[in-house]
């Protein structure tokens, strides 16, 4: 067991804590993971080492919005990945353009919501990015600027990007037909 | 027919309600009167729809789940405290009763040699370790249920000494079920109740003989402690509910079990 390794050892209080605070985000940090990563097995591993990292920062945490303090944890994470993985060259932007669906899952799986998120893991970033936290997990501008350490005009302009980007991918084809 | 392009950022802070009440008034009246506008809000309301499904967010596979709570767990001092807990996770094992078997071996050396026996807070942190570990690892009942004539054949041949199990149900503590658990080297019967949306653990052991038999109780990291002891038994409850309340749940205990024939 080497996960644990070098994590200081922490009160049952604070483990407690850390469950009742930070725990109730797993969903939303391997939402973001994934449509960052776009690759299953890759968010997992970004998640898990992300919630290591954050059970050994925890001692630190201030009170903050327990989501946006994990999700920038989790975004250090991703960075790190990609930087691990980029020499390698085990992932790249076209290997994951390939999904790992098979023509079941995809025909079990809501079709509309299946070709959604497609459109929008196939945005570039930083508009992926910037659009998964505004519309899936619902953060402020204001959230998504310290997040990202851009000005909030930044995010507006891409966030507007974003949805101009997707409007052409979702918008014709149901409003084909009035244009 | 576009939007105006000094207005285009506007529109989408509008459209995601993060215009002031000001901005919002002048904006809106501005929609009014600009066709351009009206159907850039318009459409950029209509892709935001598309984004309002609750089914795109992807959902954490069960397995991450698992291995993060697990993670938690593990990082726990008083779980490295005890080493036997890491067993809890796994099915009950030939090796785990070996390893309690030599844990008890070393316990009644120590008894012989007459060493001073566990200090009541190094007792007190261990149980209450085991109350949070049993919370965190989810595994809070070997045996789930609320009929005590399940639980009490179940320890049947698992510890020896048979621990009065009484429903409280009817007195606000729900008996939710039993477990087996560890505590000062040896394998004691746990038995647990609901209050409300808190757990009680309640540790039963045999009595030291020359042991103390005083009751008390106390509040430590937040969790409150009683302790009691009856018919050669040591009783010990542990939860996050207020002490008082824990004094109430003694008290029902102690009455409903006089009732109880003890066999």
């Amino acid at each position: 067991m080497t996960a644990t390794e070098g994590v200081p050892y922490s009160t049952p209080d604070q483990a407690a804590q850390f469950r009742a605070v930070i725990l109730p985000h797993l969903d939303a940090a391997y939402n973001l993971a994934r449509f960052l990563v776009r690759d299953p097995v890759a968010a997992e591993d970004i998640v898990q080492d992300a919630f290591l990292r954050a059970f050994r920062a925890f001692p630190g945490f201030q009170g903050q919005s327990p989501k946006a303090w994990l999700f920038a944890i989790v975004r250090n994470c991703f960075f790190d990945w990609v930087k691990d993985n980029r020499n390698s060259g085990a992932v790249t932007d076209e290997s994951t353009d390939q999904t790992e669906e098979t023509p079941e899952s995809i025909v079990r799986r809501n079709e509309e919501v299946h070709m959604v998120r497609t459109m929008i893991e196939n945005l570039p970033e930083p508009f992926r990015e910037t659009i998964i936290l505004r519309e899936l997990e619902e953060m402020s501008y204001k959230e998504i600027a310290v997040l990202t350490q851009v000005p909030i005009g930044t995010v507006m302009s891409r966030l507007a990007r974003a949805r101009e980007m997707l409007s052409k991918l979702l918008l014709p084809r149901k409003m084909g037909a009035s244009v | 027919m576009t939007a105006c392009p000094d207005k285009l950022p506007l529109i989408h802070a509008l459209a995601d309600g993060e215009l002031d009440a000001a901005n919002s008034l002048g904006l809106e009246a501005h929609v009014k009167s600009c066709a351009g506008c009206a159907a850039e809000l318009e459409h950029i309301c209509a892709v935001r729809e598309h984004l309002k499904h609750g089914l795109l967010r992807y959902e954490a596979p069960p397995g991450l789940r698992t291995g993060v709570e697990a993670m938690v767990s593990e990082a726990t001092a008083l779980v490295e405290a005890s080493p036997p807990a890491a067993a809890a996770h796994q099915p009950r094992s030939g090796r785990w009763f070996a390893g309690g078997a030599i844990t008890a071996l070393a316990a009644s050396l120590t008894m012989f040699l007459a060493l001073p026996q566990l200090t009541a807070s190094g007792i007190e942190d261990q149980l209450i370790a085991s109350h949070v570990r049993s919370l965190l690892a989810t595994h809070l009942t070997d045996v789930a249920t609320s009929d005590k004539h399940v639980i009490r054949p179940w320890f049947n041949g698992k510890i020896d000494f048979a621990p009065p199990v009484v429903d409280l149900t009817e007195q606000g503590f729900a008996l939710a079920g039993g477990r087996l658990d560890y505590v000062d080297g040896r394998v004691v019967a746990a038995l647990v109740y609901h209050r409300r949306l808190h757990s009680i653990n309640l540790f039963i052991r045999p009595a030291e003989r020359f042991g103390s038999n005083a009751s008390f109780t106390n509040t430590r990291s937040g969790y409150s402690l009683e302790r009691w002891t009856g018919g050669g038994l040591e009783y010990w409850a542990v939860s996050d509910i207020p002490a008082a309340e824990l004094g109430q749940f003694r008290q029902q205990f102690l009455n409903q079990s006089k009732h109880a024939p003890m066999r």
